[in-house]
């Protein structure tokens, strides 16, 4: 039976098809669903881990027991487990391991753009590229056997257009698992990587590296389909099917194993091909690996791009511009005039804009971090300075408070972004003694990608009840005697607890507490002005909710449009009507 | 046959994902191969949404560029200029006459295009448009938040795909509660 299924959604299948017993991961677009789907299915256990270096530590565990295992991450995800990455290729396993890898070519959701494909190359491992969601299925049973037939750790890598693209998928049934607990197959001369025994791995790395070499010329999805031979256009992960599109009559290397490359198979199709053309998203990696081996490369990344994502019309382009087809698609010029754009903003009742609206108040300089309330970096809140990626907040304050500027440096962190990467910067700041104020921006869930559970929100990813991570108590055990915990959306509770925590001159730790407006049932309350009252002030329009709009009734001393509430966006969160100074905002009596 | 490229374009919340789930697998049950691609993740705030849908007999690429689609959906005025790029030029484009003014103009900084602009835009950019009170209709039938669905009767028109495909689609993708309800929206928006 064929059904359509995104990228991710076949990864879960070909997880469950294949036998994995244990899957982990932290979420991260583009590959939050890989596990959100996992978990549906009987027979795996599935867990959202910390972060994605303990996602791939526990995942070599399950392996080292000897049993198929996945972790999944998007492409920064993979920096963060990179260690584990590399002492996972010295070891092999017992069992069977694949990293999925989601890059964000074009970052849609992302801080950088990379090309893990440099991982592979980097730590001596194999990688496979699925063009589609079928292979995306594929590719985990086949990298699973690959890891197990060559004692490596397999990476899958996928981007974003792969992730969150549907297409046809022939389903199949789970492969047979029995349960056999074995004794730990003991090894420790491979399993511990002290000096003297990595020493010894390193040339089996080697050695295995030749093996995928040999075995990468026969992977069937390294793939000669032969048309025109005058154009041979060689071509990884989806910007095979963009190729496809522009090059409908070309003969095609499609390379579904990206490293190692299958160099005879790569010489003899560019000594059948006339053009040689190299069509990769991101860095040219496959191209440069090409010139290196002598084969001449007649367009790659002069013409195509290496910054961004490639779509079909970006890849025409190019060809049009190396002379590699005959015309472009015309793109319509239509005089729509300036439009006003449309960004993503905070929701209207977040806990998140009060605590910003507040710094921007006191002038401090904010480190901030990742989640949604990145998006207080633009207009209409604009009120951090610094960003950079998973927990980078809380040391870049440090830094800045011990180097010394005139504004005090403070670090805003989410809940499930401190118990990811927080954690060493929170305990650097009191053992080194800054004066940072580290606001805790505590929603109870892991917003952003989908509301996630994590370490202090009492539940697992498989829906168990468990232990409730405790930032106060983990504050005062790291030695910080100023912890402070409030409500954020009660502005005079706010701006005390932020004035004594930086009054005191010391390490401190501000924890705002309140539910994701996605947490409630319904909404709590709904608020209006009274157009008697306001005076225009604009007062109300610096929190930068986008439930308050322009009103048609203008003040007539300032000529300025009052207030109003959009009554659907509106959650009742009530922070306009604690800054309002003419008493003209109220809630709706029901 | 040659692939047919759909693209709906909203405001996050509007349906916009269900919509193109339906039509692909309505893609599906009359005979194509069919591909879907769309973004997640930050842009779902509140923010624009996109989703390209194609169908054909061999689809490659999950999206197309600008000049490639031959049907755009928009659930909002203002997307809907905001995409017209996408269109061919002999493109059909269908557009709820919704407006969601963005924080750009609630605020008060900025003005909402025109209807006379929007018009004029539309005029130039397709060789048919149809701006639909899709949200009046589903309202009438007693919640906005079948306006996909009544948007998805007015394509419907232009596609020979057999409306029981379309029906049965959406009656697995909606909860059992309201099929009823939809399946007027959908006829609702084939009589559009």
């Amino acid at each position: 039976m064929k059904v359509l299924l995104s990228g991710n959604e076949a990864v879960a299948r070909g997880a469950y098809e294949s036998g994995v017993v244990f899957a982990s991961a932290y979420p991260g677009t583009p590959s939050t669903e890989i596990l959100e789907n996992i978990v549906q299915y009987e027979g795996i256990y599935a867990e959202w881990s910390p972060n994605e270096k303990v996602a791939l530590d526990a995942a070599i565990g399950a392996a080292y027991a000897g049993k198929r295992a996945l972790a999944a991450m998007k492409h920064v995800g993979l920096n963060v487990a990179a260690e584990a990455l590399f002492y996972s290729s010295h070891t092999g396993f017992d069992g069977g391991l694949v990293i999925i890898s989601a890059d964000d070519p074009g970052m849609h959701s992302s801080q950088n753009e990379q090309d893990n494909r440099h991982y592979a190359k980097f730590a001596k491992v194999p990688m496979l590229e699925p063009t589609d969601s079928q292979e995306a299925k594929d590719f985990v049973g086949l990298g699973l056997e690959i890891s197990e037939k060559f004692d490596t750790p397999v990476l899958l890598r996928l981007s974003t257009r792969i992730c969150h693209s549907n297409g046809l998928v022939e389903l199949g049934e789970r492969k047979t698992i029995k349960d056999d607990r074995k004794p730990f197959a003991r090894n420790p001369t491979k399993y511990c990587m002290i000096p003297g025994f990595a020493r010894r791995r390193h040339p089996v790395m080697e050695q295995r590296l030749k093996d995928l070499a040999e075995y990468a010329e026969t992977f069937p999805y390294n793939k000669v389909e032969w048309g025109d031979r005058s154009l041979g256009l060689v071509a990884n992960g989806v910007s095979y099917q963009y190729a496809r599109e522009v090059f409908p009559d070309a003969s095609f290397l499609r390379l579904g194993m990206s490293w190692p490359l299958p160099e005879k198979l790569i010489r003899d199709f560019a000594s059948k091909a006339g053009k040689v053309v190299v069509v990769e998203e991101l860095d040219p990696f496959l191209e440069e690996h090409l010139m290196m081996m002598g084969v001449e490369v007649a367009a790659g990344k002069d013409f195509f791009p290496i910054v961004g994502e490639f779509n079909p019309g970006i890849v025409r382009d190019a060809a049009y511009e190396a002379g590699l087809v005959d015309e472009t698609v015309e793109v319509q010029k239509i005089d729509v005039g300036e439009l006003p754009p449309r960004p993503p903003v905070l929701c209207a009742g977040c806990p998140h804009r009060p605590v910003y609206y507040m710094l921007k108040k006191y002038g401090l300089v904010v480190d901030s971090d990742i989640g949604c309330y990145a998006l207080a970096v633009l207009p209409p809140i604009a009120t951090t300075d610094t960003l950079g990626c998973m927990g980078a907040s809380i040391g870049v304050a440090h830094g800045i408070n011990k180097a010394g500027v005139e504004e005090r440096a403070v670090a805003t962190i989410g809940d499930s972004t401190l118990w990811h990467a927080g954690m060493p910067g929170l305990l650097n700041v009191v053992y080194n003694k800054s004066n940072t104020v580290t606001i805790i921006l505590d929603n109870l869930t892991t917003a952003m990608t989908g509301h996630q559970p994590h370490p202090s929100t009492g539940r697992t990813l498989m829906g168990a009840e468990t232990a409730k991570g405790d930032f106060e108590a983990l504050a005062r055990a790291m030695g910080y005697g100023e912890v402070r915990t409030v409500d954020p959306l009660n502005l005079k509770e706010l701006e005390e607890a932020l004035k004594a925590s930086l009054d005191s001159n010391k390490p401190a730790v501000v924890v705002t507490r309140s539910p994701c407006i996605f947490m409630y049932d319904e909404r709590p309350a709904l608020h209006y002005v009274d157009l008697e009252r306001c005076n225009a002030c604009d007062r109300c329009f610096e929190i930068g909710c986008p439930a308050i709009i322009r009103s048609d009734e203008i003040h007539a001393k300032s000529g300025n449009a009052k207030a109003e509430i959009n009554s659907i966006l509106c959650f009742g969160c009530a922070v306009c009507e604690q800054v309002c100074a003419r008493n003209a905002i109220h809630m709706v009596e029901e | 046959m040659k692939t047919t490229n759909f693209a709906l374009v909203g405001v996050g919340g509007q349906g916009v994902l269900l919509a193109s789930d339906i039509l692909a697998e309505v893609g599906v049950r009359a005979g194509f191969d069919v591909k879907k691609s769309e973004v997640h993740g930050m842009a779902q705030r509140g923010g624009s949404v996109l989703s390209q849908v194609r169908w054909g007999d061999k689809v490659y690429a999950p999206l197309v560029g600008k000049g490639e689609i031959d049907f755009l959906v928009s659930f909002e005025l203002l997307e809907g200029l905001r995409c017209l790029e996408f269109l061919k030029k002999e493109g059909i484009a269908i557009v709820n006459d919704q407006r969601l003014p963005p924080l750009a103009v609630s605020s008060g900084g900025m003005e909402y295009p025109s209807q006379e602009r929007i018009d004029k835009a539309l005029s130039q950019a397709s060789k048919e448009y149809h701006i639909v009170p899709a949200l009046a209709k589903a309202q009438e039938l007693g919640t906005e938040r079948a306006t996909n669905v009544v948007l998805l009767g007015a394509l419907s028109n232009h596609l020979d795909v057999a409306e029981e495909h379309w029906l049965k689609v959406v009656e697995e993708r909606v909860p059992k509660k309201y099929i009823e309800l939809n399946r007027k929206a959908f006829a609702a928006g084939r009589g559009l």
